[in-house]
């Protein structure tokens, strides 16, 4: 499990981030969670509490938007979401879909900061 | 009066790993050095694999290996029999190698002496998939005796690897391993990845896999001279 310390470092981002508001409060963090990440939603929502325990974020919500994968069809020439992590294949023609688009992200989006 | 503001911010939780990871990268393309990983489950014969690689590829080319582990040296021993310069990095509690890692462990090597480094990660088909070590390609292994759906089972470290290599052939009778279904599992988590099957043991399939691995740096040193010409 390392969604620990992919809490703490999301904490470290944000703290950063919060230092060029002069130090607002931050009240909540937007990350962007996709389903080929390698971090476990609950796993991370877990981690978060201590993750942020004794800084300047204790307190702060984590929201995340979790990103489905989104691959290219080469046969139907469009991009389809998949419904499962383990089928890389269109969901209309069943071709493989080797081309991922969407879905590895684990990305910071935005705070909301209390002025 | 207070009121919240929504700030944008668009940053990579990993950020500070994939920036040391492009670095290394630069780094290994500068020297020279073909840099490959290994990643599976513990006891899918990564080492074994990695020694047998090693112990073949040596009066030929010059090698180095890292292999991560969370509390022993007994990988880094076992492969010293290779005669190739081999280094431990012991991660503690921590279930995957970074980039830093690798870093530091490069201090007193010279990469302008290599021709391939290999890095072997801690056993873990989760944790490593989330952090880029600035290799040229990452190997994925699964041994007949873990069951032929472990790709299925762990779908994003098998979709973050290049090539995959199917370990102990030589069990697969005996633990009836069906061949054809680990093949689909693997294709239908990462459709069109290049598959070997390999027996570290009576070293069947190794030609093929070394093949593709020396054509692998072949064309990077090519790509190079190309690049500086």
């Amino acid at each position: 499990m390392h969604e620990l310390s992919i809490a703490l470092s999301i904490v470290e981002g944000a703290t950063e981030e919060a230092q060029k508001h002069d130090g607002a409060k931050v009240e909540a963090v937007h990350l962007k969670l996709g389903r080929l990440s390698g971090v476990v939603k609950d796993a991370l929502l877990f981690s978060w509490e201590i993750a942020c325990q004794g800084t300047t974020l204790e307190g702060a919500r984590l929201e995340i938007i979790e990103v489905p994968i989104v691959v290219h069809c080469e046969n139907c020439k469009t991009d389809r979401t998949l419904a499962e992590i383990n089928n890389f294949s269109c969901p209309v023609c069943s071709a493989p879909t080797p081309e991922v688009l969407q879905g590895r992200e684990l990305e910071v989006t935005a705070l909301e900061i209390i002025e | 009066m207070t009121q919240t503001r929504l700030v944008e911010v668009r940053q990579n939780v990993l950020k500070h790993n994939d920036v040391l990871a492009r670095q290394l990268r630069i780094r290994f393309q500068e020297a020279g050095v073909f840099v490959a990983s290994f990643v599976s489950s513990p006891g899918s014969g990564k080492t074994a694999f990695l020694e047998k690689t090693l112990t073949m590829l040596r009066p030929q080319f010059r090698l180095a290996a890292l292999v991560g582990d969370l509390a022993t040296a007994n990988d880094a021993a076992r492969l010293a029999r290779a005669e190739v310069p081999v280094k431990q990095i012991v991660t503690g509690t921590i279930c995957h190698l970074e980039a830093q890692m690798v870093s530091d462990s490069l201090q007193d090597w010279n990469l302008n002496e290599l021709d391939c480094l290999f890095i072997e990660n801690v056993g873990n088909l989760v944790c490593p998939s989330s952090y880029d070590l600035g290799e040229a390609l990452r190997v994925v292994l699964m041994s007949t005796t873990e069951g032929e759906d472990k790709p299925l089972k762990y779908p994003t470290i098998f979709n973050t690897a290049d090539v995959a290599v199917i370990t102990k052939m030589d069990l697969a009778e005996a633990v009836e391993f069906d061949l054809k279904a680990a093949h689909m599992s693997i294709q239908a988590v990462r459709p069109a990845m290049r598959v070997f099957e390999v027996s570290s043991k009576t070293g069947a399939g190794m030609d093929e896999w070394l093949k593709f691995l020396q054509s692998q740096f072949v064309a990077k040193a090519e790509t190079r001279l190309l690049e500086t010409v």
